[in-house]
């Protein structure tokens, strides 16, 4: 166990644990956009950063990242982070202007736009927090989402934009993105995300559409399962 | 190439390589062929030499060699007479080749003058001297100048650079000869790992890739990180603009680089090594595989090198030319076959780098200064510079200098004394304005810092940075707002992208610049630039981010009052952004020649003949070209 002060408060945290984690466990919010409990954090979105004072030193530090150390005084709230936040939701809410998310979570902290950024029009609400990707290459373990390209030309999306052969239409980058730009639209028997339409698998008991046949094809594969025993949905199991 | 694994077998191979550098019978004319030499044609005047040669059936040893520095008087030819002077001409074209044999051949130097001589050079890998001249010298080379007199070179102290534009980079004999692989055999056969972190400790060598944190410090975290393989990096990325120290070396000296790496691995307890270079760099990737090769073949990579308990081998690996690469995490991510992104740097890559093995990563030029540290041990490098910085740095002169090129100097020198004395100071004797150091995210350096010692605390506390060393020189045609414009709109786009702040923010600063530049800055913009500037400092995930703010900082600092008459007067003193200029015909002093008006593609510039000129605003596009043309400085821009 380490002892650290946060904006005031003594608390005791597991060695290793992160700043984000211990602050939250005691009561403390700090806001984020990229962080997720299932996933490794990556520190894209900077909403987290937080203040610490390491002996005479200052600095900031990305609290999903920054692992709790002995002796530390965290601010979560000082005027270098405060400034850092408005920054980060202000180029935001220029960048994605239509996503209510975006402007919801502005208007919660305080933060007005920022007048002299001309929003962008392009209508999109990615905010490269890159949650989708991690899901995908993590949890399901398929990666059909990247980025392409990099600085202001930095694109989310499939390979060479093309509906990809990867994807098996599970929905979790739709069901994880905060701000709505993945979305996954269905009939009674198919399911179309990421630029390619899925047929659907009725139920063998009670004939529900339940999920796509790709997703139970390759969910058979990995573990092993024959594909007949996931033929059933969940609620007839 | 026979094995090399004694010190007896060293010596028999600088034997072959001294002959070759210093012919006893045979004339030796080398040619620098590096990428820059190659632009300035040295390619077609190498081959008029070797047409020369068959056509008048000569005898004489032709040679490529790197690069020898002066890049404005490229293509440079060396000649290296038996027991004369060492001669170079520059500037050579190939209608030029044949009378440079012809006088070459029969010691008769009238037609075309040599541009230097050198009759003795200070081997720096021995100390000793090495004589060119034997006996009194003949009355033909008087005239010439040495080499020690002309500007450029007077001042410049050629350590890591020693060899570049000497040997042949395809010959490791020679590399040999000039007292390479030596370094690597002390430390193998004298020296216990601890000690060699000691003595890199001791020259204060600090990294040269940007930050110059202390080598040997790092060394020393690698050595005592536990893990079963360790790796040792070299970072040859190189992606600042204007920027071409890395390849240099890479082209004309990779021996030096890979005996570097050697030696780190034994010191720190790696096994394997990597060199990271840009696919941009065809010829570096030529040389250095070469390089490797023929170390391979010796034995000086591989299983138990000179005898000992040590095996290491190198790998080449090409980048794909982003900026962002050569970010220490980014640069890892992509040897791994990952895209090239930069993590936070709350493991340490000694630690946990590639493979999330112990890592150790180090700059081109960095590498480079180890062989000749370790031959000649850490005192007399850390005599070399100033107590903070020691040794020399190799800079890249660009820009408004009437001398262009590659510059190695002891750290401390002035800027005036780079930009004056070996810059030869400002073309068409403009004034100067500023000195832009440190790549992209550096920053400028205004006249009043001209006597400012470079060394990395000092550029650092004048607001910029050492950086790997890039060096443009500016002069009063240049705006400084629109130079932080060109600055961030390179960043913008190579930013990974990652993070918030770097990805949106640049891109941010970057259009308030435009619109500064446009003739629309707003009251406020300096002090928004300001704190935007604060936020994507603090709030980035690397240093990317963290220092690309640094441009408009730097020239806030320095050139504040340039910002506010673009924004309040609306005009840019330097002429240059296009919005805020007019172009007008001065009628006392235009005669009617009309050069600018058959020049100006708008037609705005009309006129009858022999009578005063005029442009009309309404169609003039501010594209200079009459600017340019006007001989009787009748055109003036307000
Ligand atoms: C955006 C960015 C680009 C960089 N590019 C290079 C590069 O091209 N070459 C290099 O040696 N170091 C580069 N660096 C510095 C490296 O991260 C690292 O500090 C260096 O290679 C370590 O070697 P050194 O200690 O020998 O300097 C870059 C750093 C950043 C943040
Ligand atoms: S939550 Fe930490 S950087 Fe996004």
């Amino acid at each position: 166990m380490v002892k650290l002060v946060i904006d005031g408060k003594t608390v005791q945290a597991e060695e290793g644990k992160i700043l984000l984690t211990v602050a939250r466990e005691n009561g403390i919010e700090i806001p984020t956009l990229c962080s997720h409990e299932t996933l490794e954090n990556t520190g894209a979105c900077r909403l987290c950063v937080v203040e610490i004072t390491k002996g005479k030193r200052k600095k900031i530090v990305t609290s999903c990242l920054y692992a709790a150390e002995d002796g530390i005084v965290v601010d979560t709230k000082s005027d270098r982070v405060l400034k850092v936040r408005r920054f980060v939701m202000q180029f935001l809410m220029a960048r994605c202007p239509t996503s209510d998310v975006i402007r919801d979570m502005a208007a919660n902290m305080g933060i007005a736009p920022e007048t002299r950024f001309k929003p962008s029009e392009d209508g999109k609400t990615c905010i490269f927090c890159r949650l989708c990707v991690k899901a995908c290459e993590d949890v399901v373990g398929v990666s059909a989402l990247g980025f392409a390209f990099r600085g202001v030309d930095k694109a989310l999306g499939t390979p060479y934009r093309e509906p990809s052969p990867a994807c098996i239409g599970c929905g979790s980058c739709a069901y994880i993105c905060p701000t709505r730009q993945i979305t996954m639209s269905s009939t009674e028997n198919t399911r179309s995300i990421c630029g390619k339409t899925f047929k659907m698998k009725a139920c063998s008991v009670c004939g529900r559409y339940f999920a796509p046949e790709e997703q139970l094809a390759f969910i058979s594969k990995k573990t092993g399962v024959d594909l007949e025993a996931l033929s059933v949905c969940s609620s007839c199991r | 190439m026979s094995k090399i694994n004694t010190l007896d077998a060293l010596d028999k191979a600088a034997k072959k390589g001294r002959d070759l550098l210093f012919p006893s019978t045979k004339i030796r004319i080398s040619i620098g062929m590096t990428t820059n030499s190659i632009a300035a044609g040295a390619r077609s005047v190498y081959d008029a030499f070797l047409e020369e040669k068959k056509n008048k059936n000569m005898k004489f040893d032709m040679v490529k060699t790197g690069g020898m520095g002066f890049d404005s008087v490229e293509p440079i030819v060396d000649v290296v007479i038996p027991n004369k002077p060492r001669l170079a001409f520059a500037k050579v074209t190939v209608e030029k080749v044949p009378v440079l044999l012809e006088q070459v051949a029969r010691l008769n130097l009238d037609r075309e003058l040599p541009f230097y001589r050198v009759d003795e050079q200070e081997d720096i890998f021995t100390g000793e001297t090495i004589q060119y001249v034997k006996g009194r010298l003949p009355r033909v080379f008087s005239k010439i100048s040495l080499r020690e007199e002309i500007p450029f070179y007077k001042n410049q102290l050629k350590v890591v650079t020693r060899n570049c534009g000497v040997i042949d980079p395809e010959n490791m004999e020679e590399y040999i000869a000039r007292g390479g692989y030596y370094g690597l055999h002390k430390a193998l056969t004298e020296m216990k790992p601890d000690e060699i972190v000691q003595e890199i400790i001791d020259s204060g060598l600090r990294g040269r890739g940007g930050g110059g944190f202390p080598t040997g410090i790092k060394w020393r975290s690698c050595r005592e990180a536990e893990g079963d393989i360790k790796y040792v990096i070299c970072n040859g990325d190189e992606g600042d603009p204007g920027a071409y120290m890395d390849r240099s070396l890479m082209e004309g000296d990779p021996h030096s680089i890979i005996e570097g790496m050697i030696i780190g691995a034994y010191a720190i307890g790696a096994s394997q090594g990597y060199i990271y270079v840009r696919n941009e760099y065809p010829l570096a990737v030529e040389n250095l595989n070469r390089a490797v090769m023929q170390a391979r073949k010796a034995g000086l990579l591989g299983k138990n090198i000179f005898g000992q308990k040590f095996s290491f081998d190198i790998k080449i690996a090409k980048g794909a030319g982003a900026f962002v690469c050569g970010e220490s995490t980014a640069l890892i991510a992509s040897l791994e076959g990952r895209a090239g992104e930069p993590r936070a740097k709350y493991t340490h890559t000694v630690e946990h780098g590639l493979w999330d093995m112990p890592t150790n990563l180090n700059n081109v030029e960095t590498w480079n200064n180890v062989p000749i540290i370790i031959a000649r041990g850490s005192k007399w490098f850390s005599q070399i510079g100033t107590k903070t910085s020691s040794g020399t740095k190799v800079f890249s002169l660009v820009g408004k200098t009437n001398n262009i090129g590659l510059a190695e100097v002891p750290m401390g020198m002035t800027i005036r004394d780079i930009v004056y004395g070996i810059g030869g100071g400002i073309y068409n004797d403009r004034e100067f304005k500023a000195v832009q150091t440190g790549g992209p995210s550096g920053g400028c350096i205004p006249k009043s810092l001209l006597d400012l010692p470079v060394g990395f605390d000092e550029l650092a506390d004048a607001g910029s940075m050492m950086g790997s060393g890039g060096m443009i020189v500016m002069d009063d045609t240049t705006c400084m707002v629109d130079i932080a414009k060109y600055f961030l709109d390179f960043l913008a786009k190579e930013s990974c992208g990652k993070c918030t702040p770097c990805r949106e923010g640049i891109r941010r600063m970057r259009s308030i610049l435009e619109d500064i530049c446009s003739g629309g800055g707003q009251e406020g913009d300096i002090e928004l630039l300001k704190e935007m500037s604060d936020a994507i400092i603090d709030g980035s995930l690397c240093a990317l981010g963290g220092s690309a703010p640094s441009p408009v900082l730097s020239t806030l600092r320095y050139f504040q009052e340039e910002y506010e008459t673009h924004i309040k007067g609306k005009k840019c003193p330097a002429g240059v952004c296009k919005k805020l200029i007019k172009f007008r015909i001065l009628d006392e002093q235009c005669n009617g020649c009309g050069k600018c008006r058959k020049v100006c593609p708008t037609r705005a510039a009309t006129g009858s003949r022999r009578e005063p000129h005029k442009i009309d605003q309404n169609l003039c596009i501010q594209c200079r070209a009459c600017y340019e043309v006007c001989t009787f400085n009748a055109i003036i821009i307000e």
